[in-house]
């Protein structure tokens, strides 16, 4: 499989950034530094390429009603322009993907994949079209996605505009719409984010997006914004406790197990909601209940937990599993998420960590980590 | 194109060696800017302790970066007469100055290095 580059790979030569395989493409993993994008983003702005991700279109009459009953969450109340964190699960309830999913208009819905699951993303919805009608359509190749994350991200993103400045500092937090860049361009810009931080996304045209790079350049530079990687994204969302696929979720895990039940939408009596795929697995995780579950832990030594490494009961023996680590730049000490079991899931538990051969021990505690004042 | 000097040996494991590489001289051993540029930024180094016996090509330490753990080989056989500690607080010197503040540790050898390479020869390595 050859890997594929970015829109944007001359750029990240140009800065000299550190590229990396990521998800079967080449990506930046830093430009200056992890520790100093990362403070940039929690302090003030850093611009990320993210056209990795992948992107879906999909269309039709019926396309609220397919994706309703194709996704966990209730697609169909979510108003025009709005966004939605939901997943596409299996039968059985385990988590094939997360997605951020878009309105923009009754019978368009816009969805954000992970990159190493887009064909599969692709493959399991067209699977569930039947009868709906309803197209799905991978647009990935012709779409770029930069982000423009951090408290000073509205100010930078509404200066890129000539057309919409208002709207970007008016828009709700999960809330996207169409804008006219600088020069011309046009950009669906959307209020989400993966960093803990407000935040912008600006999904463009794949032969637009170096001159919307250097357009955010321009603007942000100025206000000490600078390119962030994927080192430092990875930090910035561990901290905000979000999930990352492939660590916290899986096919084999459900979204209880993760605690996300509250994005599978049961319905009520009064608002019922009808078949989805996984319903009936997930009714009755939710009716029995969850052996292990995903916790935030907080270590007070210096080494940190590592995906992988072995969670320790007192006799050293494993009960779970790291799935996510990290020396929290913001915290100065270590911090990880890990599968253990409910008994050992309340704050306050410390448990062992086999931290390559030496037990440090690391205390359950609430997640996030980091939460931005509003 | 990282800062590789003239006056250094290394290893295939991407340390620097700096001294008379014979028996019974004191080296100063670090990593190289190359390899602290692949670990990102360092914040702990875990040298070896003042008094074990390290041993050419075998791990005698640890380095921790905000995306990585990796693990310190000595590029050198003998006894350890001295680590830096002012890494402890700044693990970062690392990352700042590699050559230089970042040194990790010092070796009183017991055994003429074998396998280190001169600076074409580990440019060559990090292509």
């Amino acid at each position: 499989m050859t890997t594929l580059r970015s829109p944007l790979h001359d750029e990240h030569v140009a800065l000299d950034a550190t590229l990396v395989d990521f998800a079967g493409w080449q990506m930046p993993v830093r430009y200056s530094g992890d520790i100093a994008e990362h403070q940039a983003v929690r302090t003030g702005a850093g611009l990320f390429d993210l056209s990795h991700m992948g992107e879906l279109s999909v269309r039709g009459a019926d396309a609220a009603d397919f994706l309703d009953y194709a996704l966990a969450g209730r697609v169909s109340a979510v108003k025009l322009w709005g966004a939605k964190y939901t997943m596409l699960c299996n039968e059985a309830g385990g988590v094939i993907d997360d997605l951020v999913i878009y309105r923009r208009d009754w019978d368009h819905f816009f969805i954000v994949a992970n990159a190493s699951n887009k064909d599969r993303v692709v493959a399991e919805l067209r699977d569930r079209i039947g009868s709906y009608d309803a197209t799905v359509e991978d647009v990935s190749a012709e779409i770029a996605l930069i982000a423009v994350q951090g408290p000073l991200s509205a100010k930078i993103t509404g200066a890129m505009c000539d057309l919409g400045e208002d709207d970007i500092e008016a828009m709700k937090y999960y809330s996207g719409a169409n804008v006219l860049l600088e020069g011309g361009i046009h950009a669906f810009v959307a209020r989400t984010g993966y960093t803990g931080e407000d935040g912008f996304e600006l999904f463009v045209g794949s032969d637009e997006a170096r001159d919307v790079w250097q357009l955010a350049l321009e603007h942000g530079t100025p206000e000490g914004m600078i390119p962030a990687g994927l080192s430092s994204r990875d930090s910035l969302r561990l901290e905000a406790g979000m999930p990352l696929y492939g660590q916290e979720l899986d096919e084999s895990t459900t979204p209880f197990e993760a605690g996300l039940g509250r994005i599978i939408a049961f319905g009520t009596e009064t608002n019922p909601r009808g078949d989805f795929v996984g319903r009936e697995a997930l009714a009755k995780v939710k009716e029995s209940g969850i052996a292990k579950q995903l916790v935030g832990l907080v270590g007070t030594g210096r080494r940190s937990a590592r995906t992988g490494y072995a969670v320790t009961d007192e006799a050293g023996n494993q009960v779970g599993v790291v799935t996510s680590g990290v020396p929290s730049p913001t915290l100065g000490q270590p911090i990880a998420m890990a599968y253990v079991p409910v008994s050992m899931a309340e704050p306050g538990t410390v448990v062992g960590i086999d931290v390559r051969g030496r037990r440090e021990e690391m205390t359950v505690t609430a997640l996030p980590f980091y939460k931005r004042e509003k | 194109m990282a800062n590789i000097p003239d006056e250094l040996k290394y290893s295939a494991e991407h340390e620097w060696v700096d001294g008379d590489p014979t028996v019974g001289t004191v080296v100063t051993v670090g990593i190289t800017a190359h390899a602290a540029e692949a670990l990102g930024d360092i914040v702990y180094a875990e040298p070896p302790s003042v008094g074990d016996t390290v041993t050419a090509g075998e791990v005698c330490g640890e380095l921790e970066s905000t995306k990585a753990v990796s693990e310190l080989y000595s590029p050198v056989t003998g006894t350890v007469t001295e680590i830096n500690e002012a890494l402890e607080s700044a693990p970062e010197s690392i990352n700042t100055d590699a050559y230089g503040e970042g040194w990790i540790f010092k070796v009183e050898l017991s055994a003429a290095p074998q396998d280190l390479l001169g600076p074409e020869a580990y440019s060559a390595l990090t292509d």
